[in-house]
């Protein structure tokens, strides 16, 4: 009897770590392969997306030195995403402050709903709004309106973990430091910023990655004067499917794997993406 | 009296919230205006929504796209449940190779994701060649360009979006609690399903909150995977408002898929509010 019940025991433990491993197993495959792909087919020989590849060569990186609109595209994206980061700081830093330590009053938890409600609306809705919205107001698309749109869609990764950065500081180091004579900038400057520091860097990073790969905004608000890298690599791939864009993307995916690990060696940004 | 509570006062949001008014809610304000006007005639009126609903087109793009959506975040759900589980109880190195593995694509560019979808998926693609080369098949697959890709590659590009909140909220849950339920005499499954499921739902629901709406907008994915000949809402509105330069009638198309979208958002933040009362109980 009690030999029958051990045994239904193990099958049951069996049955659920087989199922949700099999699962598991299935989710990381399908999260590494493609990149693993991209890489390999940027090394092909051949003309076409041809996998596996018929042979070895860096043709399409060569096709990517030459072509002058992946990087003219790709200097305009990088630097939208500087300006559009710079600012999201810059506004969303002490919106964070005051969502942060407020007592959590209605006012501050509708503000907070309100800059994370970008991270929720349909990016393409919010593209052509703004594009109406700059022509009524007599502005050409240029630079500075992307960079606008960009913040607006970007901010909400800046506030969310400065939030979570506050949420960890004692408020009592705070209080320590004012009742002690410090002014607020200094109590700023000295108890708070450099607890939160890290936060501020991992959610500015996150938004310039944001920034860097949005679609939804830049293809309402670029023109030819302005093409952005997304833009630029999705017509030249619903066009023709073009191989350069393999090489554009390992050169991408490289990009990403070097910030990354910067990102993790000095600021743990995998423990503040949860 | 200064304290931490009083340091950082709500007009420091003032800024940004200036900025938002001017930036985000105006011009969503003026896209719901365009969207009222009535035409070339001028005037303004709901005949750029009668249009949208007359011919049964756009109804149908709509619970197509939503349905992709539903679809998507099911098989997130189905994916990253297990892997967040397997996350929890890893010893430290494996968590470090799945936070990995999952962060990389989540900050690799939607494109470039993209794109190897192209390449497995393809004609002369990945599944193709496998499948010829073990003579399972004469003729290609088209595999490219249908809803099942689509499903499959929006579910690879989104699956970190489900998998983050999901850690999140196990990592909270007191081992404990799933001990206890062992020594009381249930098994893995019992367990799971009385113990850890309800109580993982608020991060379940966070991520079916971001999956849904990173799924039903994702233009590039849509495009690129699901061609041009499954039309969506996102390449609705581009088609209009781009190519054909009618800005009242893409106008429209938005403030339906808007609403559309905070409408199911609601839907599952009121599940949530319910499953609270029953895991409570």
């Amino acid at each position: 009897m009690s030999s029958r019940r051990q045994d239904t025991g193990a099958l049951d433990r069996l049955s659920f770590r087989f199922t949700t491993g099999t699962l598991a197993g299935l989710a990381l495959f399908l999260l590494a392969a493609p990149t693993l792909i991209v890489v390999i087919v940027s090394f092909t020989s051949g003309l076409s997306l041809r996998f596996p590849p018929p042979g070895f060569s860096f043709r399409w990186y060569e096709s990517l030195a030459d072509s002058w609109q992946l990087q003219f595209a790709a200097r305009n994206s990088l630097m939208v995403g500087i300006l559009a980061t710079a600012l999201a700081v810059l506004l969303g830093v002490p919106a964070a402050l005051a969502i942060g330590t407020g007592t959590g009053n209605r006012l501050t938890r509708a503000l907070d709903q309100f800059f994370l409600s970008p991270l929720i609306l349909p990016g393409l809705a919010f593209g052509l709004a703004s594009l109406i919205f700059f022509t009524a107001a007599g502005l050409n698309v240029s630079i500075t309106t992307l960079v606008i749109g960009h913040t607006v869609v970007c901010v909400p990764y800046v506030i969310r973990n400065t939030v979570a950065a506050l949420a960890q500081l004692d408020p009592a180091l705070i209080d320590s430091s004012l009742s002690l004579g410090a002014s607020r900038l200094t109590t700023f400057r000295r108890v708070t910023l450099p607890s939160i520091g890290s936060g501020i860097m991992s959610g500015a990073f996150i938004c310039f990655m944001a920034s860097f790969d949005n679609i939804p905004v830049s293809l309402f608000l670029r023109d030819a004067a302005t093409d952005m890298l997304p833009v630029r690599m999705w017509q030249d791939l619903e066009g023709r499917l073009d191989v350069t864009v393999a090489a554009a993307s390992t050169a991408l995916i490289l990009f990403t794997v070097v910030m990354a690990g910067l990102m993790e060696r000095f600021l743990g940004l995998s423990r503040r993406l949860q | 009296m200064t304290t931490a509570a009083t340091i950082h006062p709500p007009r420091l949001a003032a800024p940004l919230a200036l900025f938002f008014a001017l930036f985000f809610a105006v011009p969503l304000v003026l896209l719901l205006g365009v969207s009222l006007q009535a035409g070339e005639a001028g005037g303004y009126g709901l005949s750029q929504y009668a249009r949208f609903f007359a011919d049964g087109l756009g109804a149908r793009v709509l619970s197509r796209t939503l349905l992709i959506g539903l679809e998507t975040t099911i098989a997130c759900l189905l994916l990253g449940y297990p892997l967040a589980l397997i996350y929890r109880n890893a010893p430290p190195w494996g968590r470090s190779v799945i936070t990995l593995i999952v962060l990389l694509p989540l900050l690799t560019s939607v494109v470039v994701r993209t794109f190897a979808w192209i390449v497995i998926l393809g004609r002369q693609g990945l599944v193709n060649t496998t499948l010829q080369s073990l003579g399972l098949i004469d003729l290609p697959l088209k595999l490219l360009y249908t809803e099942g890709g689509l499903i499959v590659a929006l579910t690879q590009v989104q699956l970190p979006l489900m998998f983050l909140p999901l850690a999140g909220t196990l990592a909270r849950i007191p081992p404990n609690l799933e001990d206890a339920s062992a020594a009381l005499g249930a098994g893995a499954w019992r367990t799971f399903f009385r113990v850890t499921l309800p109580l993982s739902i608020p991060g379940a629901l966070a991520g079916c909150t971001l999956t849904f709406a990173a799924a039903v907008t994702a233009f590039i994915t849509q495009t690129l995977v699901g061609g041009g000949q499954m039309l969506l809402m996102p390449s609705y509105i581009y088609q209009q408002a781009i190519s054909l330069q009618n800005w009242p009638f893409a106008a429209a198309i938005s403030m339906v898929f808007l609403a559309a979208v905070l409408a199911i958002l609601a839907l599952i933040a009121a599940l949530g509010r319910l499953a609270k009362g029953v895991a409570h109980v």
